[in-house]
């Protein structure tokens, strides 16, 4: 049983969002870079399917040189070796095409990644490599049990869940409740520095897309304050004002 | 050339969310001077229903009467559209952003030769290339991006466009398409689906309860504010995770994503995670006893007070509007 991961390398969820050089590039200024907290659910589901199945965990990133201690922090996190694809992962295409090539090279059985990123929230990647590599993709996944060949999920829905039944190979866009995030010990933090990690250069360069520049959204004004004995008020402000009642 | 959208239904009824992303067609047929806008629905749904995408601006509507199509089967899904969408001569996909529609349109992405691009704002910008602004960062920052095909697929945020409610009543052709039997090699076993339930994701208006909520058995309050708002309800993080409250209902960055037109949070401080998740929303009423509490910086209007004495009072006075 072979299980890939692949994560991103994105900013902390408490992180400002600003944009440098006339606005054409993310300001990495103060930020701290995290592995995605949707792939952190995954890799957590998969450390736990590793131990269960006595599978062997593979992580990918597609990412510059500076994503690689995230990518060893998945390493402490339990995964045996890691690949990094050197490529800024500017285009789901190009991205889903270089999980595609690695995915081919190797043949998992299982590859689970976040529902989406956090920076560009396609939530788009998974189903691709699924296409790519002609393999059912599902998500939002929420649960994942695996019975010899069988794999049970439950995917989440507008409204509540469904419950699937598929076979391997499959890929799968995870979310919590998944598993719960498992923090590195110092053991694996030890071990994660001496585990393999290859570094392979891009298959192909053609993008669908391109980002052109970024924006911020308008300040918000200052909050109406409104007694809280006078409620009345607010529904005619949201009447006449906001006319949105 | 024509512009394909693909509608879900939920129980019956066309979404808002897919109504919407005819709208969106409509505008975008208009922007760019013709092309047929043509809806496609998979199921088995009531006709009547299906020719209501007429008035928000189809052309005319696809019917492919199949009950295996009924479940959200992701593979089928996506090989019934590829072939609406090849046999309609499209040159561009519409959809809106939701579990299925995200699932479906990454597979048509390669099954088209398309570019995709997700949580669509605005109508695309012609008159150099073709660009398109979408969300990013979880409704922090918007990107220009500009999209090299020839083939396009825009899942279209909510409130990127007005919903239209004046076309003509649309022309329903069933069809039928051949799908081979490994498409559904993934088989949906059951549904554990809330019934009768606004479903948050379409909800115009949302009420949601945090912590200051201080147990299950207060959401009576939420509920009777939701029920004369016509509004769905969610709740924050923390009241999932302890399970106050189910998983569908947890509004912010890894939870749902909401843009409804009023957004009431109750009992919730306002971490930048939960506000991610409703920063798109038109306006923001805040409640919360703690005037420090963050939120009310993100909001329209606020009320400083204790949610157990407002949230009945609040109700009354919707009621009385009517």
């Amino acid at each position: 049983m072979k299980i890939l991961v692949c994560i991103t390398h994105v900013p902390d969820t408490t992180s400002k969002i600003q944009f440098t050089d006339n606005n054409t590039k993310f300001d990495k200024s103060g930020v701290q870079f995290i592995i995605g907290p949707y792939d952190d659910y995954a890799l957590a589901r998969a450390v736990e399917l590793k131990e269960q199945l006595g599978a062997s965990l593979t992580v990918l990133n597609i990412g510059e040189a500076d994503t690689e201690p995230t990518l060893r922090k998945a390493l402490a996190i339990g995964a045996d070796d890691a690949i990094r694809v050197n490529a800024f992962p500017s285009d789901s295409h190009f991205v889903a095409k270089q999980i595609a090539a690695i995915a081919k090279e190797n043949s998992y059985d299982l590859i689970l990644m976040g529902r989406e990123s956090i920076d560009f929230n396609g939530g788009m990647v998974h189903g691709m490599v699924g296409e790519l590599l002609g393999i059912p993709s599902v998500s939002p996944v929420m649960k994942l049990e695996i019975e010899g060949e069988a794999v049970k999920m439950a995917r989440e829905i507008e409204g509540g869940k469904e419950y699937l039944e598929a076979k391997l190979p499959l890929i799968a866009g995870c979310q919590e409740p998944i598993a719960e995030w498992k923090i590195p010990n110092m053991r694996g933090i030890m071990s994660a520095r001496t585990k393999p990690l290859k570094v392979v250069e891009p298959v192909g360069e053609e993008k669908a897309t391109e980002v052109t520049g970024y924006q911020l959204p308008p300040a918000k004004g200052a909050v109406k304050l409104i007694d809280a004995d006078n409620v009345e008020e607010l529904v005619k402000l949201l009447k006449n004002e906001a006319k949105v009642l | 050339m024509s512009i394909l959208v693909y509608i879900e239904h939920a129980e019956g009824s066309v979404k808002k969310t897919s109504l919407e992303a005819v709208s969106y067609a409509r505008a975008l047929s208009e922007k760019l001077s013709g092309g047929e806008v043509v809806a496609v629905a998979l199921g088995t749904i009531d006709s009547d229903e299906l020719s209501k995408a007429g008035h928000a601006g189809a052309d005319k509507v696809l019917y492919v009467e199949d009950e295996n199509l009924n479940a959200g089967v992701i593979q089928a899904h996506a090989e019934a559209i590829a072939q609406a969408y090849k046999q309609t001569g499209a040159n561009t996909l519409v959809l809106a952003k939701s579990s299925l529609g995200d699932a479906v349109a990454a597979r048509l992405a390669f099954k088209l030769d398309a570019a995709l691009v997700s949580n669509v704002v605005e109508l695309p910008d012609t008159a150099e290339g073709y660009k398109v602004k979408r969300s990013i960062y979880t409704g922090k920052a918007f990107a220009d991006t500009s999209v090299n095909k020839e083939h396009k697929i825009l899942a279209v945020k909510k409130n990127a466009v007005d919903l239209k409610t004046d076309g003509a009543t649309a022309s329903v052709a069933k069809v039928s398409f051949d799908i081979a039997a490994d498409n559904f090699a993934t088989k949906i076993t059951s549904t554990d689906k809330a019934t009768g339930d606004i479903l948050l994701p379409e909800a115009d208006i949302v009420v949601s309860g945090g912590r200051g909520m201080k147990g299950p058995e207060n959401w009576g309050m939420i509920e009777d504010l939701a029920k004369e708002l016509v509004a769905g309800t969610g709740c924050s993080k923390p009241v999932s995770d302890i399970g106050w409250r189910p998983h569908h209902e947890h509004v912010g960055q890894t939870g749902v994503k909401v843009a409804p037109s009023l957004y009431i949070a109750v009992g919730i401080s306002g971490a930048i995670q939960h506000l991610a998740g409703v920063n798109s929303s038109k306006y923001i009423v805040v409640i919360n006893k703690d005037a420090e509490a963050p939120f009310f910086k993100a909001a329209d209007y606020g009320i400083v007070g204790d949610a157990f004495e407002v949230l009945p009072k609040l109700t009354e006075a919707v009621k009385a509007l009517k």
